[in-house]
């Protein structure tokens, strides 16, 4: 039997976990095993190294952008570290994050605590994004009235409180 | 305070005083959280890496439950200082590996321990003795809000707290206890509970790691997942869970008692003998035998008295904690020789085990 990672040399480490009910099966030859930290059981989560595989793969299937325009980070180190490299990396690889957090969490959405603060900026910043489309909207349509009308929202929002 | 007294002194958790703490050991909540517009840790290149540090070591440090603790540097902690940390749960073993670039804050109580740097930008820990998840993660959820007053978190309206592995997106959060199961193990029905709570998304660790036949009969139960379920429902499953184990390992005392008398009698005297006549113990070993001189005063055998040293010994036999007062390095020999002395002498004004003594049955969990 051959690694699963390296696809090279024959396979001595045989790794099991149940998650769910669902067995999942890792064989990894001596120098993988070791890398992967298997060789040393305390700082090992095998759903880790799972979700390095399973990812490269539901990342290459959705052929998504090969590099994260904020932080560099690609497909590649994905595959290698099973780690991203930077929150908007989520943004970027979200076609094959999409179904790999499906079949690893309970849900695809978050339903708990939400930061008040940053919440608020959020909303604000939404505010100003729609406020700015009215605007060019209204200025297309020629209609100054309601033009004047948005440029004073804007200005306002702009005011920090 | 420096880190000296840290390490010197017992965290609150080790005195054990929380509720089921007989058979729950302690509870502990991590919330994984990372700032917005920085690379995760692991990407980050150093400078970088420096200035979220200090970033965020000043706004902690402003914190009122932190106004009593130790900051310090990873490069400042040698390797020695670290094991001892990860002995007590106050680091993780990832965090132990990092050098220039992180650095751990721990209150005075140490049930409050503040990676900076690790896999995340913030690992937040509370850790407690006994059963107490729910007090637990409101300690760590109140420093959590505190903190986004000051930092801005990465965030998603739709996943929630981005985190560097996706396995943590969402709450961010990893509530854990630490569980003594000697009887469930002695009965065989341990590999069935495990194989029940994995069924319903929850993960069973040894103590150090994967594997069923845990150390010193102790076991981690955690929750996998953090997308798709608010905080508090994941601690109210927990907490019902791990309830339900409690009730199942003091039903399987109660067996024992009532039909293997003599073999369990049989361990707890064996133990007994051996770790007050050994002059050379491995730390599995010890482990293993304190386990059952835990379940001895559990039941009954020894007298109260004796709890707390046995508390200590877990803690005071693990490899680092064992050669904190030494000057050199220990060989494995040395250290099993020393960790024999420790045991020997701790137990030198102990009772014989009273075995006409045991409880009849051990009351059933509250609740």
């Amino acid at each position: 039997m051959t690694c699963d990672v390296c696809k090279n040399n024959q396979a001595t480490v045989f790794l099991t976990q149940i998650v769910e009910g669902k067995m999942q099966k890792v064989n990894l030859c001596e120098s993988c095993s070791k890398e992967k930290g298997v060789s040393d059981p305390t700082g090992f989560a095998l759903a880790d190294l799972l979700l390095g595989l399973g990812a490269a793969q539901e990342i290459e299937r959705s052929g998504g952008m090969q590099k994260c325009p904020t932080c560099g980070f690609s497909q590649a180190d994905f595959k290698k570290t099973g780690r991203l490299g930077c929150s908007n990396c989520y943004e970027t690889f979200n076609d094959g994050l999409g179904g790999l957090l499906k079949q690893m969490h309970k849900g695809t959405e978050h339903v708990g605590k939400v930061p008040q603060r940053l919440l608020k900026s959020l909303e604000r910043e939404n505010q100003m994004k729609e406020l700015q489309r009215n605007l060019r909207k209204a200025v297309a349509n020629e209609d100054y009235e309601s033009a004047a009308q948005i440029r004073d929202q804007i200005r306002e929002g702009e005011v920090p409180n | 305070m420096p880190i000296h007294n840290i390490l010197t002194n017992p965290g609150e958790w080790l005195r054990g005083d929380g509720p089921h703490n007989q058979i729950v050991i302690s509870s502990r909540v991590r919330l994984a959280r990372n700032l917005r517009g920085f690379s995760f840790p692991g990407w980050a290149k150093k400078t970088e890496r420096l200035q979220i540090l200090e970033t965020i070591k000043a706004r902690v440090e402003e914190l009122t439950e932190m106004a009593d603790a130790h900051s310090v540097y990873s490069q400042d902690l040698s390797a020695l200082e670290k094991q001892v940390l990860v002995e007590r749960h106050l680091i993780s073993r990832e965090h132990a590996a990092k050098g220039v670039g992180s650095a751990v804050v721990l209150n005075k109580r140490q049930t409050l321990s503040i990676m900076i740097n690790e896999e995340d930008h913030l690992r937040l820990q509370a850790l407690r003795s006994g059963l107490q998840l729910k007090s637990v993660f409101k300690m760590i959820d109140k420093v959590d809000t505190a903190l986004e007053e000051r930092l801005d978190f990465a965030f998603h309206p739709k996943l929630g707290y981005l985190t560097a592995c996706p396995t943590n997106v969402g709450t961010g959060m990893r509530a854990s206890a630490m569980l003594h199961l000697p009887a469930l193990v002695m009965s065989e029905q341990i590999n069935q509970v495990i194989q029940a709570v994995n069924k319903i998304g929850l993960a069973v660790r040894g103590l150090y790691g994967e594997g069923t036949e845990a150390l010193g009969n102790l076991f981690q139960v955690s929750n996998q997942t953090t997308l798709g379920e608010k905080e508090d429902e994941i601690i109210a499953r927990l907490h019902k869970v791990i309830e339900q184990i409690l009730e199942h390992e003091q039903n399987a005392r109660a067996n024992l008692l009532q039909k293997q008398a003599t073999k369990l009698l049989d361990h707890i005297g064996r133990g007994y003998g051996i770790l007050r006549h050994a002059y050379s113990m491995s730390s599995k070993e010890a482990l293993n035998l304190l386990s059952f001189m835990k379940l001895g005063i559990d039941l009954g055998f020894f007298n109260e008295q004796c709890r707390q040293p046995i508390d200590e010994l877990f803690m005071e036999t693990q490899p680092a904690h064992l050669q904190k007062g030494t000057q050199q390095k220990l060989a494995a020999e040395e250290r099993d020789a020393l960790r024999a002395d420790i045991i020997r002498t701790k137990l030198l004004n102990f009772p014989l085990p009273d075995l006409r003594t045991a409880r009849d049955q051990p009351t059933p969990p509250a609740e």
